[in-house]
């Protein structure tokens, strides 16, 4: 275990919170710690309870814990909600003075920390700086030196004018004056700090960044959580390379856009969530044929139809894996950390034009809001690369014209990839079409050039598997007799379980699989293993039911769906009690 | 681009498989001197086709093309354009494509003005699917699945077009070839968004919408005294009832076209083997 500190603010979605969590992140990643964050946040934009979380230590840290040692209540509820992450050495910061805080009993022994926000706020320049106080209050309480706060202010506030950034860089140590004047106390914490530089980023955010390392120029979307932030992050920084946002007026356009902008030769891209991925399916089967390569990106939230928005959920691998009428030639790949979304989107759209297919890069909702630290050389740049695949240009088009001259873009190549030439190409002219076509990309129901095609089409991805590596990432020991297999964003709490599994004298073999389709072979891991655990965030165990597909052998599951990521002690405790039934259920089965 | 370029250097080698006397003959002919008259060429030429008889026209004809889903095919020449200002977009469909399934993106189209053309064959049935009501068939246009007619009056795509803030909008006849040449030209030519609703009789399905029909009926705008850079002279000879029209109804002199306002400029096709100079500082932005 880390020796890691939670802390917590939470209130009325409008309160600031997301802001709030911000700025002491940031500060915390300043610092030269690490930081995980988590947001639980309801589908509205005033109301309803919301928080920011940030768990943080010297060490790396993966996941949540159902652990808080600092919490901000904005609201009585704030409390009510964390109860159970409350211990002894809790200490919960609130505002006395406040007429709906007046009851507020704090649970389980912990230090009920009453600090005049509202108050302190007002002194300082403004009743809205409260949040800051706070700040100030539990840099106080940490021990955590309050310089760091001010960088962050500055980066929030700074095109708001000097003076305020200087309000609030007062109003935050009022905040740490009220208590070192008022409690004599001494709080068990002292937060360390360092000289490790760290970026701070969540997985949409380095999925765009990928995107443009991987020379992405065309973005189109229509906004939904949790993908939105995809295409605000590319707004903007895109222009700088020489590409372009556009706005469609929903997803059927927005992908249609993708694609033409794709068949034009630009490296392109969408994002959506599940209800767009169902829109996007119609066109998806027409990105296949007319063998246009493109990245879709789906960050997963709470299905169906329109679910729960802000919700955690992994549901659309079955989407991803066979949506869409007919038989479709795809890659499926799932980043399981946030450095991957960045590593794998450059990945996607190197298979996307070396192959000619439409990629489907899958996130989640855990993921996307998800801050995490990295040393800055995670994303080193120069280690980029990019192949374009069988583009063809002036000087070697002739080889791929027929005897009349015409360009055979669906030339069924044995290895299944047929040549590129970007419009504006001399001699490359040529048609596509969702229809079945011929060589020419002319519309045919020859069944001898139907089956060449779809076998060609279908073919790539045997070239795919043969060519890249679909690999896995393994931890733990790999003798054990328990394997557990995830994929998506639960890689960190399974990571981190295994340090509570390993106290508990539990051995485990983890595999995290990015590639969902193509994806590696488990069948000699899970023969070698007495049980398999599959995780995932949903019901049926969608991915458990591929493992078992291939392996033809049945997995045990952990599915979790209430719309709310595994963290790392509960994950633990389910794989142990899985455990334990399997192999009571084996013992029965040997008597 | 070489400047001798022919219109017959857009077919392609395929027989169109259109009824004879389909409108689409007169319609796709027009479109092809059109883009051999402006001076593009096969290889700078991208058409976008949607679903539906007058969608076959992307493989009667020789260019870059491409035969989408129904419906959507407006996005994708957005997209093309996008990615490609210097490319000439050309989007074609038929009336079911453009203003049922495609309404959504032929408003949208429409105000987002990027530099193309989209040639819509109306023939005021489905003709694909073997004649079922569209959305430009009369009220009391009867068909196997509307007995009665459709019950509800047709869309007025130029109606919808103005709305939506269209900056040319033009109407044409395709037995008038040479007109009908013209006008298509003039959308090719201009900067931005050109929509060319085409009367394009279907001689098998739609027995009351036919060539006699249109010639009697048809008035050209150029024998009129109608001023097309006036807005309120188009919205009125658009929302005129039962008149039918050829010519220029709407062209705003100021369009200005999508992609110029966004600063797109030149081919995105182009870019580096590896990360683009300047990446790291996406990731310094982190810190
Ligand atoms: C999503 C979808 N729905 C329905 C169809 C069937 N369909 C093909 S063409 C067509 C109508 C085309 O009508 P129109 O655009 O007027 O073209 P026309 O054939 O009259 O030229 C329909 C409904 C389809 N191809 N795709
Ligand atoms: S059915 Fe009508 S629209 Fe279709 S080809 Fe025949 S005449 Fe033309």
């Amino acid at each position: 275990m880390p020796d890691d500190l939670n802390w917590a603010i939470g209130g009325e979605a409008g309160d600031g919170i997301d802001s709030t969590g911000k700025i002491f992140a940031q500060a915390l990643s300043r610092a030269g710690r690490h930081v995980f964050t988590s947001k639980d946040f309801a589908s509205r934009i005033r109301g309803g309870y919301t928080a920011s979380k940030i768990r943080t230590s010297v060490d790396r840290v993966e996941s949540v814990v159902d652990r808080l040692d600092i919490l901000i209540a904005l609201t009585e509820r704030t409390v009510h909600e964390n109860e159970d992450e409350l211990h002894e050495d809790s200490v919960v910061i609130y505002d006395g003075e406040r007429s709906t805080m007046q009851d507020v009993e704090v649970p389980h022994g912990a230090t009920a920390l009453e600090v005049p926000l509202k108050r302190l706020a007002e002194d300082a320049g403004g009743a809205i700086m409260l949040n800051v106080v706070a700040l100030g209050a539990a840099c106080e309480v940490t021990n955590f030196p309050i310089e760091n706060l001010d960088e962050s202010l500055q980066k929030r506030f700074g095109d708001k004018g000097e003076a305020i950034v200087e309000n609030n860089k007062q109003a935050a140590r009022k905040g740490q004056e009220y208590v070192r004047e008022e409690y004599d106390h001494e709080f068990p914490y002292d937060v360390e700090t360092t000289d490790e530089d760290y970026v701070l980023l969540n997985g949409d955010e380095a999925i765009g960044m990928g995107a443009i390392a991987a020379g992405c120029r065309f973005y189109a979307g229509y906004p939904i959580t949790p993908a939105t932030d995809v295409m605000e992050y590319l707004t903007g920084r895109i222009d700088q390379f020489g590409g372009k946002v556009v706005q469609a007026e929903d997803e059927l356009s927005a992908i249609n856009m993708a694609l033409g902008a794709a068949r034009a030769g630009a490296r392109s891209m969408t994002a959506t969530s599940g209800p767009g991925i169902d829109l996007m399916t119609e066109t998806f089967g027409l990105v296949a044929t007319s063998e246009t390569p493109l990245v879709i990106c789906d960050v997963m939230r709470s299905g169906p139809s329109t679910g729960m928005p802000t919700k955690q959920e992994q549901g659309d691998l079955n989407m991803t894996l066979y949506g869409g009428h007919g038989e479709i030639p795809r890659f499926v790949v799932a980043p399981t950390t946030i450095s991957e979304c960045f590593w794998k989107t450059i990945e996607a759209f190197n298979l996307a034009e070396k192959y000619q297919t439409p990629v489907f890069l899958v996130s989640d909702l855990a993921m996307a809001v998800t801050e995490q630290t990295f040393s800055p050389d995670t994303f080193d740049m120069d280690e980029v690369e990019i192949d374009r695949g069988k583009v063809v240009d002036e000087n070697d088009i002739d080889a791929w014209l027929d005897e009349k001259g015409r360009f055979q873009a669906h030339f069924p190549a044995a290895d299944g990839v047929s040549p590129r030439a970007f419009p504006g190409t001399t001699d490359g002219a040529h048609m596509t079409t969702g229809l079945e076509h011929d060589e020419l990309g002319r519309r045919t129901e020859d069944t001898e050039v139907r089956v060449e095609q779809v076998d060609k089409r279908n073919r790539k991805v045997e070239t795919a598997k043969e060519q890249e590596e679909f690999d896995y990432r393994e931890f733990g020991d790999p003798e054990a007799d328990t394997l557990v297999i995830s994929w998506g964003s639960n890689e960190g709490a399974m990571r981190e379980g295994m340090e509570f599994l390993d106290q508990e004298g539990i051995d485990v073999r983890f595999i995290s699989v990015p590639y969902i389709f193509p994806r590696p072979d488990l069948t000699e891991e899970v023969q070698a293993a007495e049980t398999t655990i599959v995780v995932e965030c949903n019901a049926t165990g969608q991915f458990a039911d591929v493992i078992e597909h291939d392996v033809l052998q049945r997995v045990e599951r952990i599915n979790k769906y209430t719309g709310v990521r595994f963290d790392a002690d509960e994950l633990a405790a389910e794989v142990k009690a899985t455990i334990a039934d399997a192999t009571s259920t084996q013992e029965v089965q040997a008597e | 681009m070489s400047s001798d370029i022919r219109f017959t250097d857009f077919k392609s080698d395929k027989q169109p498989t259109w009824c004879p006397g389909c409108g689409d003959f007169g319609t796709m002919n027009g479109m092809m001197k059109a883009l051999a008259e402006t001076g593009n060429d096969p290889d700078n030429t991208f058409i976008v086709a949607g679903i539906g008889c007058s969608g076959k026209i992307g493989t009667y004809m020789h260019s870059y093309a491409l035969h989408g889903v129904h419906g959507r095919a407006l996005p994708v020449g957005i997209g093309v354009k996008m990615a490609n200002p210097d490319l000439e977009v050309m989007v074609s469909g038929g009336d079911g494509d453009g203003y049922s399934i495609g309404a959504g993106h032929f408003i949208h189209a429409c105000r987002r003005n990027v530099d193309m053309s989209y040639v819509v064959m109306d023939n005021r049935i489905y003709g694909l699917t073997k004649g079922q009501a569209s959305p430009t068939s009369r009220e009391d246009f009867e068909t196997a699945t509307t007995p009665d007619g459709p019950n509800q009056p047709p869309v007025n795509p130029k109606a919808l077009a103005l709305a939506s803030g269209a900056t040319f909008i033009a109407q044409t006849f395709s037995s008038n070839s040479q007109r009908h040449a013209e006008i298509v030209q003039e959308a090719i030519e201009h900067d931005g968004f050109g929509f060319v609703n085409v009367y394009s009789p279907c001689v098998t399905f739609n027995d009351v919408d036919t060539y006699d029909y249109f010639r009697d009926t048809i008035e050209d705008l150029d024998e009129t005294d109608h001023d097309r850079h006036d807005r309120e002279q188009a919205k009125d000879k658009i929302l005129e009832g039962d008149k039918e029209y050829m010519g220029v109804l709407y062209q705003d002199e100021n369009s200005v076209p999508f992609e110029e306002r966004e600063g797109v400029e030149g081919s995105m096709a182009e870019i580096p083997d590896g990360a683009p100079e300047g990446a790291m500082d996406l990731v310094r932005e982190f810190y």
